[in-house]
């Protein structure tokens, strides 16, 4: 099977939709999410979508089997919250490792079947890591402006150990993502190179940030370029944006990402901004005119979806992709 | 490749990136927020007064600093705490946390503690081998790993470097172990050789600040995209309490330490001297000892510190007699003479005799520039004075404005906000500036985007301050359509703000026939700086309903008129123009093969050979001043204005020339070359590479010249010219050759025309460019000259003056894409592609295709006897389609680049 780091030199890659929005179909009750294992579990659990990996397998799997069969390449794993910070709200820190870990056989498992079928196409597996619930660089508390709610460290060390489970777990790349607080994400990525380092393996990561609003900034204030800097040290597949905004809003920022790094680029917006019911009404077939103008523009490597997105939004997307060839990037010297 | 440059350089960030390229001017470190600096700081630290201390981290960046230094190093203080705190609350103030930090301390912890809390790409200061390889190693591995840069010091296990030879050695081995062992990006590193004091009486002292340059000079060209700083006020350290000294000693230290490749440090700006204003005997002392000039340099330097000692300089200048006249005559005379020497004190004054700091600007200053403007309008006093005033008039309101900003609503009343921009692709300024000085003397209040400015920067800027009246400039062609779509774009959002166009290349029609009809509210094109104040003095008057009305009906007549005339022309087709080609009988003609074929490079020419070959007339006129040089400086009614511009750019010339302030470099090829279909030129490339020179990389071994031809109809018998006429056919069997050529002058130009507005001078920010320009022709005209005589060697025994040169009666030709015989600016791509201009002389050219450092000329070598200047006029759409066939674009991008040129 090629590495993707030579597929992305021969075609645009599509990465998959949303997970919460397909998990919503299956309208679980909390007794679905604590299935047998956890049905005397002292907290709630109803809304922790990751621990479904334990309890409702098949359907994770399901959903990755349907965004692989609407021409997906790459699908995330189910661990968007996948670490002890963001699980000590269910009080399931414990059961990090195993989370990650499983998480990542089921999806690597629908892609070595869907590989088999046609190795033309071979299909890949993302470790999502999340930006946690908490900001390093920002106080929660307006009074006391020094204050810090997570430390560097704490981060380092939470995301190691997700790291550590997706790659024994046999991702074949690492996705940090919906990141509004770039310090988040530098401890994430100092996590992944400790973890590169002592494995001695070199595992590709692709980096997607998130411009909060019109403002073109991050939640933490950093304009794109300020936020391209301060990632750029560590060798990165790709680069770009998700989620917060829809295709449409973040063409521009994506524009200004795409002239200005040597990275690969991506971008996974959401179905268009939410309605006034918080719903995201934006058609497949509008999403993918959007899309459009992103390859009319030479700006994307790896293109899909996030909040809203479904099958149907990837398949449109999967097929527009087609007739386009890939953002070339300049050689480094 | 030098597409990656963008990726050798300097790149840190805050909220905001901050790129470190060679045409940035010297990055300043703010360094108040350090507590081994500032006595104050510390105070606020150990009282852990946080909320005063931040206070201090916004005056520096207010005050322009572009990184922050923050240390917190001091015995008593809980450094990890307080670099933590202190660095946690500046992310909570997005006005301070836009700029990167600079994490200072020479203890290890606190440095990760700061690492660990910023979230852009920070500085380290510092890290070195003073604890031996393997230390080094583990903290430059984790510099990386938290991904910010790094200071590396001078320093080893044997200790700090003090020579030459060890700050090399120390540089070289820290530089390859960051880059071969650690893999660390080589532009991230920044290394400080460490500036040592001077004229400490000590023998091994002496060389301590050339040693520094010289060891600057040695990694800048050494040790690729590695960067070079320091703390600038150790080398006075010797002088404390002698603030006139060392202020001198720091801004000629500065001074020398830029020159040789210092880019950036940490300087405290209020103890720094402008290095063209101190006492001349006083830098003379300084500047001895700094180059260790002289046995008793220091013995000289210390006796003139004893007649400064304690006291504000003294001006060595007797007091005159206006000095004895009354307040308000010695600023009106300040102003219009253009004399800045005694203006602070004078303001102070006025200062302490009003009630509120803002009515000395109000009253005393705006007094003495109504007497300026006046003059102005009256035709007796001249531009190059009114810039002059202007600096005067920019220093007093300096000195007031914190007097100003310490009052609450302390607001200065302007007659009204006008932005100014050069639009994008374009990079020339000189009339921009000019305009917004006079303006700015008028006492609006300018906003100058500076050039090459984003359509979408110059609206959301006009919205966002809500201005008054937007100024668009440009030089090349291309601006043209720029500004077309920017008037499009204001349109769009509905802006109602006055519109103003100048610059060379505009025209009151193009304007009125291209720009007017597209936006609504009033468009205006303004030919001189004079003008520009009425006009824009009439747009903001409250009844200026009239006046608009008044310039729409003007510019709709304009047009009017002007289509009508441009109608009556009559042009032939293009089979039919190739027909009428200009005929050489080519059996006959002389053709001379060079004596050298290929590429030649010219690196750090020597300038002052270029003083000769000056054409001093277009100088006059960047400046308003029309008349022909040398008749210009006797002229009856600008005469004396024009010497006295003449003897202030001599004596600047004269600093460039002694200072080796612009560097100058060429690149020019000669190539066998024939004509082909009529009117394109194809040049071969196999013959005469040499090793030396860096070839294009596209592997072709021939490029085309496409030439436009005119299509004019003209009288029987006379032709239509292409400038391939000159070049014998293909199909004669004959060889022929081209050659072309890019000249550069302006590196270093814009330093140091940002040094002179830094200082307030406008006057010799416009100066220095406008020098440049001329330096950039002459350097043209030098080098035709030595093709002409030397390397084509067909005009062996010529033997012309500077004055025939610039009459062109040379044989042969030079035409430059962009101007009349060749107005397409694409061909200009094709010279680059043919001598690979931007790789090897670092000329490059922007999207419009200007070409930047602006200075510079490019252009083709016709070598024929018969070839001659034509201006190629108007053409048709068949040439247009012919000429997007054979270049092979869309018709629309042809249009775009010829739209100047095609008939209605």
């Amino acid at each position: 099977m090629s590495s993707i780091r030579e597929v992305i030199k021969k075609r645009i890659l599509v990465l998959d939709g949303a997970m919460g929005t397909m998990l919503q179909r299956y309208n679980f009750t909390e007794a679905d999410f604590r299935g047998d294992r956890f049905k005397d579990y002292p907290t709630a659990l109803k809304g922790n979508n990751d621990l479904l990996s334990l309890t409702q397998p098949n359907a994770i799997a399901d959903v990755h089997r349907k965004y692989f069969e609407a021409g997906a390449d790459i699908v995330e794993t189910n661990t968007f919250s996948g670490t002890t910070i963001a699980m000590a709200d269910y009080d399931m820190e414990d059961l990090v490792y195993e989370l990650n870990f499983e998480s990542a056989k089921i999806a690597k498992y629908v892609a070595t079947e869907f590989t088999n079928k046609n190795p033309e196409k071979p299909r890949f597996v993302a470790g999502s890591i999340g930006p946690t619930n908490r900001t390093a660089s920002l106080s929660p508390d307006v009074n006391r402006p020094e204050f810090r709610a997570v430390t560097f460290d704490e981060l380092r060390i939470a995301y190691k150990q997700q790291v550590e489970a997706l790659i024994d777990g046999g991702v074949d790349l690492l996705l940090v993502e919906t990141i509004f607080d770039t310090l988040n994400a530098k401890a994430a990525l100092f996590a992944i190179e400790e973890v590169k380092e002592e494995q001695n393996i070199d595992i590709p990561i692709m980096v997607s940030g998130t411009i909060t609003d019109a403002s073109g900034r991050t939640l933490s204030g950093q304009t794109v370029e300020a936020f391209l800097t301060s990632i750029s040290h560590v060798p990165l597949l790709s680069v770009g944006f998700n989620c917060a905004l829809g295709a449409k809003q973040l063409q521009p920022y994506l524009k200004r990402l795409s002239s200005q790094t040597d990275f690969y680029t991506s971008a996974h917006p959401n179905a268009g901004l939410p309605n006034a019911f918080g719903e995201y009404d934006q058609t497949p077939e509008e999403m993918k005119n959007l899309i459009e103008a992103y390859l009319k523009d030479d700006l994307i490597n790896i293109i899909g979806g996030c909040c809203g997105t479904n099958p149907e939004h990837i398949k449109a997307i999967a097929q527009v992709v087609k007739n386009y060839k890939p953002r070339q990037i300049k050689q480094l010297a | 490749m030098d597409d990656c440059d963008c990726q050798k350089y300097l790149t840190l960030s805050g909220l905001e990136p901050l790129i470190v390229t060679p045409e940035s001017n010297f990055i300043n470190v703010g360094e108040r927020t350090n507590v081994t600096g500032s006595r104050k700081f510390l105070r606020l630290i150990k009282e852990e007064k946080y909320n005063e201390a931040l206070a201090v981290a916004r005056d520096q960046v207010e005050g322009g600093a572009q990184i922050l230094d923050v240390n917190m190093d001091e015995g008593m203080l809980d450094g990890v705490y307080a670099m933590t705190t202190f660095l946690n609350l500046i992310a909570s103030e997005p006005d301070i946390s836009r700029i990167p930090i600079m994490i200072d301390s020479s203890k290890w912890e606190i440095i990760e503690a700061g690492l660990k809390v910023v979230q852009g790409k920070s500085v380290v200061n510092s890290i070195s081998l003073k604890e031996g390889e393997t230390e080094f190693i583990r903290q430059a591995k984790l510099v990386k790993r938290y991904g910010a840069a790094v200071i590396v010091m001078a320093f080893d296990e044997n200790g700090q470097a003090d020579t030459y030879n060890r700050r090399i050695e120390i540089c070289e081995r820290s530089y390859k172990i960051l880059v071969d062992i650690v893999n660390f990006p080589p532009q991230d590193i920044i290394f400080d050789p460490n500036i040592f004091p001077v004229a400490t009486g000590m023998e091994e002292h002496r060389k301590n600040a050339l040693d520094f340059f010289k060891a600057t000079e040695w990694i800048r060209q050494n040790l690729p995209f590695a960067n070079v700083s320091g703390g600038v006020s150790n080398v006075s350290f010797s002088f404390r309490g002698n603030n006139t000294v060392r202020e001198a000693m720091h801004a000629s230290f500065l001074f020398h330490a830029i020159k040789n490749g210092m880019n950036l440090g940490i300087v405290n700006p209020t103890m720094l001297e402008i290095y063209d204003e101190i006492d001349k005997e006083l830098l003379q002392c300084v500047e001895d000892v700094l180059f260790d000039r002289r046995e008793d340099a220091t013995e000289r330097l210390l006796a003139f510190a004893e007649t400064v000692k304690g006291n504000k300089k003294e001006s060595t200048e007797t007091v005159q007699e206006w000095r004895n006249t009354e307040l308000q005559n010695r600023i009106t005379h300040a102003l219009v003479k253009g004399i800045d020497a005694f203006i602070i004190e004078d303001v102070e004054e006025a200062r302490q005799s009003v009630s509120r700091p803002i009515e000395v600007i109000e009253g005393h200053l705006m007094q003495g520039m109504s007497v300026v403007g006046d003059l102005f309008g009256s035709g007796k006093m001249f531009l190059p004075q009114v810039v002059k005033s202007a600096r005067v008039m920019k220093k007093a309101v300096a000195y007031l404005q914190p007097f100003i900003e310490a009052e609450k609503d302390g607001k200065q009343a302007f007659a009204g906000k006008i932005l100014m921009a050069t639009v994008k692709g374009d990079v020339h300024d000189i009339g921009k500036n000019i305009v917004s000085v006079v303006l700015g003397c008028n006492n609006y209040q300018i906003i100058d985007l500076g050039v090459m400015v984003p359509p979408e920067k110059i609206i959301d800027t006009a919205i966002k301050e809500q201005v008054d009246i937007i100024g668009l400039s440009g030089l090349i062609t291309p601006s043209l359509d720029e500004m077309v779509y920017v008037s499009k774009e204001m349109e769009k959002q509905n802006l109602d703000i006055p519109l103003i166009i100048g610059g060379a290349t505009t025209s009151k029609a193009h304007t009125s026939v291209k720009i007017a009809p597209h936006y609504k509210d009033a468009v205006v094109h303004i030919n001189d700086a004079s003008r520009a104040v009425t006009v824009v003095g009439e747009l903001l008057n409250k009844n200026n309903v009239v006046y608009k009305e008044q310039i729409r009906e003007e510019y709709d007549v304009f047009r009017e008129k002007f289509l009508n005339r441009t109608k009556q022309k009559d042009y032939i087709s293009i089979e039919e123009a190739r027909k009428r080609k200009y005929k050489i009988d080519w059996q006959t003609s002389k053709i001379v093969k060079p004596k050298q074929l290929g590429i030649q490079i010219i690196e750090d020419f020597d300038i002052t050979k270029l003083e000769a070959y000056i054409d001093w007339s277009p100088f006059f006129r960047s400046w308003d001043l029309h008349g022909k040089y040398p008749d210009i400086l006797t002229d009856s009614v600008v005469g004396s204005q024009a010497t006295d511009l003449f003897i202030d750019a001599q004596e600047l010339l004269k600093r460039i020339f002694d200072e080796k302030l612009l560097k100058a470099k060429a690149i020019f090829g000669l190539f066998p070359a024939n004509s082909i279909n009529d009117d394109d030129i194809e040049v071969s490339l196999k013959e005469g590479h040499t090793e030396l020179v860096s070839v294009s990389h596209n592997h072709e071994d021939q490029l085309t010249f496409l030439t436009l031809r005119q299509q004019l109809k003209k009288r029987e018998g006379v032709p239509n010219h292409a400038l391939a006429d000159f070049i014998a056919p293909k199909e004669t069997g004959i060889q022929d050759y081209i050659g072309a050529f890019c000249v550069s002058t302006g590196f270093g130009t814009a330093k140091l025309a940002e040094q002179f507005e830094a200082d307030n001078d406008d006057y010799n920010s416009i100066m220095i460019k406008a020098l440049a320009d001329r330096l950039a022709e002459a350097f043209a005209e030098y080098l035709h000259k030595e093709v002409r005589t030397k390397h084509w060697a067909y005009a062996q025994d010529e033997s012309l003056t500077n004055q025939e040169l610039i009459k062109e009666n040379y044989k042969g030709i030079r035409p430059a894409p962009g101007y009349p015989a060749c107005p397409d600016h694409l061909e200009k791509q094709t010279i680059w592609k043919l001598l690979n201009v931007e790789e090897n002389i670092d000329v490059k050219l922007t999207e419009s295709l200007a070409m930047w450092p602006a200075a510079s000329v490019s252009g083709y070598y016709f070598g024929n006897p018969e070839a001659k200047y034509f201006g190629l006029g108007k053409i048709k759409e068949d040439q247009l389609l012919d000429y997007s066939k054979r270049k092979n674009i869309s018709i629309a991008e042809a249009t775009k680049w010829l739209n100047p040129n095609l008939a209605d």
